[in-house]
């Protein structure tokens, strides 16, 4: 099978998976609420008119099943309801904070990825000694940290007791937003030519790049150690090295292109994690992303966006680890295309 | 299953029958206690586990339990902390170990206490997150066909989305508490082990010795408690153990968004919620419950490390 008929097919299995999803967003929303009607209409303090107007507008009085197919048809014409706090479609907020986010989650894997692989490569080369120990308590460590206490404890001493980075935002305030072409501040003032913005935009997001990269950089460094030494133990190693290869050439040529493959599997699987890491970091770091708009809406019962937010998390995760998958295929040919 | 077993009558009979599984729990033992890792992880569990039972015995001030009626009519225990004012944000002393945080609580014994909460939403949403898998997995693995190809489908669905924002999404359908948390989670958890389960049965279930227990003619149901589950008990509990940290991490974090208990209840992540705000004049009222967090976690995730390597036959010479 090609490359490009396996993708068609994984594309096609898409469907019943976002079909699931949209089942599992609509139960939670419109089932496991004690009052569908109320939740949407602002929760407690909800006006009874409101109520009254929400249950018409969502069909909320006829059979469940009538009530997914009105569901499922806002979500294809991408209507998700009305924000509640924003006073606007769910679907411009998100549109409006989408880029944030994704200019964190970026940055947070360009820390995550070359410094776990690296590690990875030189705990597993200089097994038990120094170094080896080092990393093996960050990756054990950075594990098992609360994302949200680790943002404050950098928060404390990066812009508190040794203030060289800024305790929040996007950019320094009072200072504009460079003219939008991505809405990825950074990539935007270089095309823009504007050096000040470049600056203050990395200043910003080192410290919540940072915290939201720190437990996928020990997911990768662990994964890359383990698989580094798995492979260094094989016998096509010995082989290489009883026909007078260069240790260079045998670490970077046989040993790392095979160690990097489950590499890879873990970084997609993490994608999902750094998306919820992000409703914490983005609520701490004040980074108007769509985790901290999330956030909000859960305490001010705003149900609509809370929904909107996770149907759009989950169809970013599917992407995702399709993209993972394909590439996955693309570097190891021993992955059968046509199994599975 | 049979409740008398006649063909042991004695200690003795019991050892010699079960000689090598005790050899090899004793090999077990002794790699276990070999590694440094796993010792510092099972001593932070049991002081964990210590602290929860007598925190009473521990602290210097308790908590009060009144019942309050919640937005969604129902009544629930709701946990009071005494509030003096005067003695708001002090420092760590000899009398307030951690501190006191902006109602004059003494934080340490709000730490203390707070190891009940997150003992008890660490073992409920792990204990019937796999029970529901056991179950679920185990028959989708052992019967296969379409019920396998059923739960599988329905276990990618809910593996489609990340933990933390599908059950944010149902604690916020739900409404804030701690037990809400907990219903959420289960409702996250359980594919995890549906999955482990099944592809466990699956491997189980063509090994020789079933075949063997099929042929002389024993029953599904046999084969499934006698052979099956036991086996696949080692890998089940690396990942329950390693689970047991990271159900306390997105608790924690649901907690620290609002989702959990009412605000004054001692529960680790609402206590760096509400310490949030005085950060950089009461760095301890944030810093010790992360710490408390921080500890445990670790104390599971090194537990859980040691285990899958004495566990894991290829990974023991």
């Amino acid at each position: 099978m090609k490359t490009w008929e396996f993708i068609i097919r994984r594309l096609i299995l898409l469907i019943p998976v976002l079909i699931g999803v949209t089942i599992i967003t609509f139960t939670v929303s419109h089932v496991i609420p004690a009052d569908p009607a109320r939740a949407f209409a602002g929760g407690p303090k909800a006006q009874p008119d409101v109520i009254e107007r929400i249950t018409k507008e969502l069909h909320l009085n006829e059979p469940l099943w009538t009530q997914y197919f009105y569901y499922l048809n806002d979500i294809v014409h991408l209507n998700l309801g009305k924000s509640y706090l924003e006073s606007r479609p769910v679907i411009e907020s998100l549109a409006q904070y989408f880029p944030a986010t994704l200019e964190l989650t970026i940055f947070a894997m360009l820390i995550a990825i070359p410094l776990g692989i690296v590690g990875g490569i030189i705990s597993a080369l200089r097994r038990n000694k120094l170094s080896d120990h080092i990393t093996r308590i960050i990756a054990i460590v950075g594990y098992s940290l609360p994302i949200f206490w680790l943002a404050l404890m950098l928060q404390y001493v990066f812009a508190y007791q040794i203030p060289i980075l800024p305790l929040e935002g996007r950019l320094a305030i009072g200072m504009n937003a460079p003219l939008s072409i991505t809405g990825l501040y950074i990539i935007d003032s270089i095309l823009t030519g504007n050096l000040n913005t470049l600056g203050a935009a990395l200043y910003h997001i080192i410290l919540p790049a940072f915290t939201l990269g720190f437990a996928t950089l020990a997911l990768i460094l662990r994964m890359t150690r383990s698989s580094m030494l798995e492979v260094m133990g094989m016998d096509y190693i010995r082989t290489g090295r009883a026909k007078g290869l260069s240790e260079r050439s045998i670490i970077y040529k046989h040993a790392l292109r095979n160690a990097l493959i489950p590499t890879v599997t873990i970084t997609g699987l993490s994608f999902g994690g750094l998306l919820g890491g992000a409703v914490l970091t983005e609520t701490i770091f004040n980074w108007p992303g769509m985790g901290r708009f999330a956030a909000r809406a859960v305490l001010g019962f705003d149900f609509n966006s809370v929904m909107g937010f996770t149907i759009l998390v989950a169809i970013i995760y599917v992407l995702a680890n399709l993209i993972v998958d394909i590439l996955y295929a693309v570097i190891d040919p021993r992955v059968k295309l046509g199994g599975g | 299953m049979d409740k008398i077993r006649p063909h042991i009558k004695t200690i003795d009979d019991f050892l010699k029958k079960h000689e090598s599984k005790i050899k090899d729990l004793r090999f077990m033992a002794h790699l276990f206690r070999k590694s440094l890792l796993s010792m510092i992880g099972l001593i932070l569990i049991l002081i964990l586990i210590f602290v929860a039972l007598f925190a009473p015995f521990i602290t210097s001030q308790h908590p009060s339990y009144v019942r309050v009626s919640t937005d969604q009519g129902t009544t629930v225990t709701e946990e009071r902390w005494d509030i003096n004012f005067s003695q708001s944000l002090l420092p760590p002393s000899p009398e307030h170990l951690f501190g006191t945080d902006d109602y004059g609580r003494d934080i340490f014994s709000m730490v203390i206490y707070g190891s009940q909460t997150s003992f008890r939403i660490c073992i409920i949403v792990v204990a019937i997150s796999t029970l529901i898998g056991i179950f679920l997995g185990g028959i989708a693995g052992y019967f296969g066909g379409i019920i396998d190809e059923i739960l599988m489908r329905i276990t990618d669905v809910f593996l489609a989305i990340p933990y933390l924002i599908l059950a944010m999404a149902i604690a916020a359908a739900l409404g804030r508490s701690i037990d809400h948390i907990m219903e959420a989670m289960i409702i996250v958890w359980w594919p995890t082990y549906a999955r482990l389960m099944r592809g466990q049965v699956i491997a189980i279930r063509e090994q020789q010795y079933v075949e063997a227990a099929r042929s002389v003619g024993a029953s599904n149901s046999r084969i499934l408690f006698r052979h099956i589950f036991p086996n696949s008990f080692a890998p089940l509990l690396v990942e329950i153990t390693l689970d047991l940290g990271a159900v306390l991490l997105v608790a924690a974090g649901l907690s620290f968004i609002g989702l959990g208990a009412s605000p004054g209840t001692a529960e680790w992540g609402l206590m760096i919620s509400s310490g949030r705000i005085y950060m950089f004049q009461a760095w301890w009222y944030v810093t010790f419950p992360g710490l408390a967090i921080v500890l445990v976690v670790l104390g599971f995730n090194l537990l859980g490390d040691g285990l899958r390597d004495i566990t894991d036959p290829k990974l023991r010479r």
